[in-house]
């Protein structure tokens, strides 16, 4: 049989693999195999590769293999699960940018100039590159290296506008001038272009919006995987790349539902950036009414019904340990203990689910707003850990709020309300929280492992 | 040529439809391991990195090669931070 026949054949089944592995990712029980599957498929498929007669030297393919191959291992193996959201986005950025290589490689070989193919070449490039540097910077906003806040500027939308119009007329000249700037000249512009065009479309996107963008950017590097399969012509690498792109489509979607915002309105109007009308309707509050732990624990001593709800502010006080242990000691306590994690709690994604799954907590104890929201009358205590603009009932009492329409955790139906909270600073969005002022709600003020733990300690007496 | 582009864009849809049936029903749980094994999918781009890194133009295998480099980054790392991130997922 003739050997490229042969290479699709096995291209084929790790397609499959792929397929199945990603359906299996779908549920809890069989995702960890799913991802096993998945993962042969990889394997199967670079080994296949690397059978191409058309490959005269091994020796930097290798060295860059075993290389890269370290590197990943140590980042995967040695990366703090609180850090998993700028892995995450790194690892998108390092897709991206290797699409944009092999696209840039096709092309300086310039073995064609058939504007299918050189159309191919500069989607590869221009998503390849502007995932890459958008990555870079959400990776520094997740860090904290640059600054977590949204970034807006005047004439925002001029600019885009002429980087928008910039990108056309180097792609027209790609396809079908080819020659007003040299072939090189015009590569290398597209790239800078791209990074450019990445930069500024994560930088005006504020912390609190980061799983949009995350979802985002791993859907673009899966369309820029793709778009490198039209430029080498090649099955695998465009099934695999519009798995991936609708995978992240789909999630981006999800967050955007769960705000109830489009994606354009999280995408350019640097939400919180500028809180102004909505401050206003919000000052007349009354008073905050402080807890001690001590008094928390006699409350939480005699509830039978807790809802504990994470958010940010517990992945940086890293209480996840602490959440779990004070978990189980109302279980053991005889009260009936869930944990209810809005979609977008965190900083990617699943945030949350992943940081308990860390610490221990069974998965099946985790619910949803939708599922936890029509029987908040009956929690005796809820306790809100770390989280804000998802519990704020602004979101459903006040039109004039910038999340007005966003479901929520309606954590102030229950009968007890507990907050831990470093101060009465507001939340990422800069919008004020009626919550912290209602009746029900006593704030516990302090960080958020130590307040967890005074309380376990209270228990354990 | 042209035949084989339309084949290619035939595959490219019929594929988005696929990833977005599969996709559609997995539990917000699981969102963050299906985004890092998505990415590691991603990764795929690897195949053409490989080719380009080992032809015969100086040029090209520059390129090829920090494309394979930054490519098995992404893949071994992205299946390995799943693989360990899934391995944490627990029912009592």
């Amino acid at each position: 049989m003739d050997t490229a026949i042969l290479v699709n054949l096995f291209y084929i089944a790790s397609s499959i693999l792929f397929i199945v592995g990603l359906k299996m990712l779908g549920s809890p029980d069989t995702a960890r195999r799913g991802n096993l599957l998945s993962s042969s498929g990889m394997l199967l498929a670079v080994l296949i590769t690397l059978l191409d007669q058309n490959i005269i030297d091994y020796r930097y393919i290798a060295g860059a293999l075993i290389a890269g191959s370290i590197v990943g291992y140590f980042a995967a193996t040695k990366v703090k699960m609180t850090s998993m959201p700028e892995m995450v986005a790194i690892f998108n950025g390092f897709g991206g940018v290797a699409s944009l290589l092999v696209g840039s490689a096709e092309y300086v070989s310039g073995t064609f100039d058939n504007p299918a193919f050189l159309g191919a070449i500069f989607l590869t490039v221009l998503i390849g590159g502007l995932t890459f540097s958008g990555s870079i910077i959400a990776y520094g906003k997740l860090s904290e290296v640059i600054s977590g806040k949204p970034y807006l500027y005047k004439g925002q939308q001029f600019v885009n506008g002429i980087l928008l119009l910039a990108i056309l007329l180097v792609g027209i000249n790609m396809l079908f001038i080819q020659g007003f700037i040299s072939s090189e000249g015009t590569l290398i512009l597209l790239i800078v272009l791209a990074f450019i065009l990445g930069i500024l479309f994560v930088i005006p996107i504020g912390g609190a919006d980061m799983p949009v963008v995350i979802a985002l950017l791993n859907s673009f590097s899966g369309l820029a995987a793709c778009a490198a399969g039209f430029v080498i012509l090649n099955n695998v690498l465009i099934v695999a790349g519009a798995l991936v792109g609708a995978s992240g489509l789909i999630l981006t979607n999800i967050m955007c539902k769960a705000m109830n915002r489009s994606l354009a309105n999280v995408l350019f109007s640097g939400f919180g950036a500028a809180p102004d009308a909505a401050a206003e309707s919000t000052q007349e509050q009354g008073e905050v009414k402080p807890i001690s732990a001590e008094d928390a624990y006699l409350i939480l001593e005699a509830a039978s019904s807790v809802l504990i709800v994470p958010g940010y502010g517990m992945a940086v006080a890293q209480a996840q340990h602490a959440v779990r242990e004070l978990g189980e000691l109302l279980e053991d306590n005889g009260a009936e203990v869930k944990y209810a994690i809005h979609p977008v709690a965190g900083r990617m994604p699943g945030h949350m689910n992943v940081l308990l799954a860390e610490a221990n907590v069974s998965y099946d104890v985790l619910v949803e707003p939708d599922d936890v929201n029509p029987v908040m009358e009956t929690v005796d205590v809820c306790i809100v850990i770390g989280a804000n603009d998802v519990v704020n009932p602004d979101a459903k009492d006040n039109e004039g709020s910038p999340i007005y329409g966003m479901p929520i955790i309606e954590v102030d139906n229950a009968k007890t309300v507990f907050v831990s909270k470093r101060s009465m600073a507001s939340g990422f969005a800069g919008i004020q929280n009626p919550l912290f002022f209602k009746s029900n709600t006593r704030m516990l003020f302090g960080d958020a492992k130590e307040t967890v733990s005074t309380l376990v300690s209270e228990f354990k007496g | 040529m042209e035949t084989q582009i339309i084949l290619l864009i035939f595959v490219l849809v019929l594929s988005i439809f696929l990833g977005v049936e599969l996709i559609t029903k997995v539990p917000s749980t699981l969102h963050t391991p299906l985004m890092s094994g998505a990415n590691a999918i991603s990764g795929i781009t690897l195949v053409g990195a490989i080719l380009s890194s080992g032809s015969s133009e100086i040029v090209t295998i520059i390129l090829g090669t920090a494309a394979v480099f930054f490519a098995s980054i992404n893949v071994v790392g992205g299946y390995l931070v799943t693989n360990r991130m899934l391995g944490m997922f627990k029912k009592k």
